[in-house]
């Protein structure tokens, strides 16, 4: 479904990813784990073209992310991508954040849109915020609507871009438990995070960055059970013992 | 502007060349002067509205509040016209009559005050921008309000506000030109006088221009020195208006 | 003190007052309107993608802020009616001046605006697959003009304020009809404290009003 071939990328002379190569399957989870400054959330914003990549291919679906001929708004409307800082829109409210691209982009009517719209807050158990505006949610809540407006596009997959790292410990776990349901309910998903728990429980494969490279790219078992480089051991070591 | 004769030589010719000089000396003079009595009466009153004193913290808004919502002419008017008859007889009398250079004296003390007020906010939203926890940690320590002030708030306040003190700083050099409403042979007055002599329009209001323009980037590149030498790692920086 | 002053000199001249005051509000809403539509195509000009028009834009607005007012009205007062060719009255030539001026200061808060919506907010719209034109219709414009409007509105009150230098050019404004009566009768106590009054009372309410607009709608 997505797949990344020899993807690198330089800043100047700073170079941000190194031959990066990955696939990820239909009905996937993949968890993309590594240090700060790993590259990790510029690669996972490269899949839906946010961020050029100066080498290499990267193909969604069949289509090439990379060629200048391709259409992005489309291509970016088919696969759903939720920020660490939830991004929803301030001057509009949580019902509306979720109408908008379903009707300006997929071209859906106001009225199948706020439908779809409740019923996706009804599932996250937020139906009854759909009026207010993102100043009055939580974090917890905000980042549960963000996934909303992201599902409401009906994408074909989805990317996290560490969707729990500006939480307050006690919000994590809602956001967590939904993402969970999401895995289970078989949705292709690229997931870059901190919260090895969430890999332990849904991850089919766990990808270990750093420096730009991708270090280790294991299935679960494999990974937690012995990683083959000290790199990912070390960073396994600190990360686990919270 | 096929009618218009070409005459530049006459800007370097006397007594031109010398009204250009001194307009502009006394331009830089007003600017200067009005400086040295915004900064420091400024900064008072900019640190006065954020004290815990609300007898501190009124008096600074109703100074800010008046100096700012009045237009800079009526000021000067007032000044130069008003307040010589408000004053107690003796002083009235001594300022009509026996106070030296009094249009460029009143020009002097009316941008003053009236750049305070600007210099005040600028202060006040310097301190306000750093976190309540310096204050606090300073206080934790054993300082009093007062070495809070000196060694936590101002030292990194006076840093975040260069910009847009700078920019107020250039407003004096502009608002001098307000002088000349009250008769102060400022840079401006003088190319209007050259232009009213020597009918070379074009070239006195360049000249001016081009005076205020050197000025201009003169004083932006030596506050960027400023600003660069002084710079603290990672610090807030307050938006300049 | 007050014993000596004869406000009575403010009824007998209201109707020359008012007309100056007239004046003053007239020259204030037409510089704000031409201001501020010269200041957004400025402010568009110079986020363009068009390097020499950006850079030209900028030169522009940094060239008339580096200037007094004053040399400005005295430069368009001088130099309409030389360009049109014939006598300009003094009003439009010194409305041609403020609205040059005060674009420069509007196209900088315009852009200021337009910069300060979170660069997330871009990303997110992307994201969903809105195009770039969408993106600024629905996201980034509806916030950059709610961050704006305070600032916009701040400057036209200063803008009210600066309209009084017109006293240089002698228009027969609020500020320099009354210093007409002032002068004529030799009273400029009342005269310039009652016009001092006339604008703290109306600048100071604006910039208050101001205020509750900010809060209310501020994101």
């Amino acid at each position: 479904m997505i797949e990344l071939t020899g993807v690198s990328k330089w800043y100047g002379r700073f170079q941000v990813l190194a031959n990066c190569s990955m696939r990820i399957d239909k009905g996937e989870v993949v968890v993309i784990c590594g240090p700060s400054g790993s590259g990790k959330s510029t690669l996972i914003k490269c899949i839906n073209g946010l961020e050029p990549f100066s080498k290499g291919t990267i193909t969604v679906d069949g289509i090439s992310v990379g060629d200048p001929g391709t259409n992005l708004p489309k291509l970016r409307s088919r696969i759903g991508m939720v920020f660490q800082n939830f991004e929803l829109f301030p001057h509009m409210t949580a019902g509306e954040n979720i109408v908008l691209a379903q009707q300006k982009v997929l071209g859906r009517e106001r009225a199948a849109a706020k439908t779809k719209a409740f019923e996706l807050l009804t599932r996250m158990g937020l139906a009854e915020h759909a009026a207010k505006y993102p100043a009055q949610l939580s974090g917890g809540q905000q980042q549960r609507v963000a996934i909303a407006r992201a599902l409401a596009m009906d994408p074909i997959a989805m990317l996290f871009d560490e969707p729990t790292s500006a939480l307050d410990p006690e919000m994590i776990t809602e956001v967590l438990d939904v993402m969970v349901k999401l895995a289970e309910e078989g949705m292709t998903m690229a997931v870059v995070t901190h919260e090895m728990g969430f890999a332990r429980k849904v991850a089919d494969r766990v990808v270990f960055m750093d420096q730009g490279a991708i270090i280790e790219d294991a299935n679960k078992e494999a990974f937690f059970g012995t990683p083959r480089s000290e790199r990912a051991q070390l960073f396994l070591s600190k990360i686990l013992q919270h | 502007m096929g009618s218009y004769n070409w005459n530049w030589p006459i800007l370097v010719k006397e007594p031109y060349f010398g009204w250009i000089v001194s307009g502009f000396g006394k331009t830089i003079l007003i600017a200067v002067l009005a400086w040295a009595i915004a900064f420091p009466l400024g900064s008072a009153i900019g640190m006065a509205r954020t004290t815990e004193t609300r007898a501190l913290r009124v008096a600074g808004t109703l100074y800010v509040d008046v100096f700012r919502n009045i237009p800079l002419l009526v000021q000067m008017f007032l000044w130069y016209f008003v307040v010589p008859e408000l004053l107690p007889a003796e002083w009235g009398r001594w300022v009509k009559r026996d106070m030296p250079y009094p249009q460029f004296l009143t020009a002097v003390v009316c941008l003053g005050l009236y750049t305070a007020s600007r210099v005040a906010e600028q202060v006040r939203s310097g301190i306000e921008a750093i976190p309540r926890g310096q204050r606090y940690a300073g206080l934790a320590m054993g300082l009093t309000s007062l070495q809070v002030y000196r060694y936590v708030l101002i030292p990194v306040a006076y840093r975040t506000i260069i910009p847009p003190l700078t920019s107020d700083f250039l407003g004096v050099f502009k608002n001098s030109s307000l002088a000349l409403t009250i008769g102060v042979l400022e840079l401006t007055s003088q190319a209007r006088q050259i232009e009213e002599y020597t009918f070379a329009a074009f070239e006195a209001f360049t000249v001016a221009t081009v005076l205020y323009c050197l000025v201009t980037g003169l004083v932006i590149l030596i506050m960027r020195i400023i600003e660069a030498r002084t710079r603290i790692a990672g610090a807030i920086t307050v938006g300049g208006q | 003190m007050l014993g000596g002053f004869d406000f009575a000199i403010l009824w007998a001249n209201a109707p020359f007052l008012w007309n100056g005051m007239l004046l003053t509000m007239q020259l204030t809403a037409l510089a704000v309107t031409g201001g501020l539509l010269f200041g957004v195509i400025l402010a568009v000009l110079r986020l363009s993608r068009v390097h020499p028009l950006a850079w030209l834009v900028e030169g522009y607005v940094n060239f008339l802020r580096s200037m007094p007012l004053i040399l400005v009205i005295f430069w368009f007062y001088t130099l309409v009616p030389k360009l049109i060719g014939r006598p300009v009255s003094g009003f439009y030539s010194v409305l041609i001046a403020f609205v040059m001026f005060e674009a420069a200061y509007y196209s900088e808060i315009v852009r200021a605006g337009i910069s300060s919506v979170r660069r997330g907010q871009i990303a997110a719209a992307m994201a969903l697959g809105l195009t770039n034109l969408q993106a600024m219709r629905y996201v980034i414009l509806p916030q950059a003009v709610r961050n704006m409007v305070p600032v916009l509105l701040t400057q036209s009150i200063v803008m009210l304020q600066d309209t009084s230098l017109v006293y240089v050019v002698g228009l027969r404004d609020f500020l320099t009809s009354a210093d007409i009566v002032a002068s004529r009768d030799n009273r400029p106590t009342e005269l310039y404290m009652f016009v001092a009054l006339v604008f703290l009372v109306v600048c100071f309410s604006a910039s208050r009003l101001v205020n509750r607009l900010r809060r209310r709608y501020a994101l």
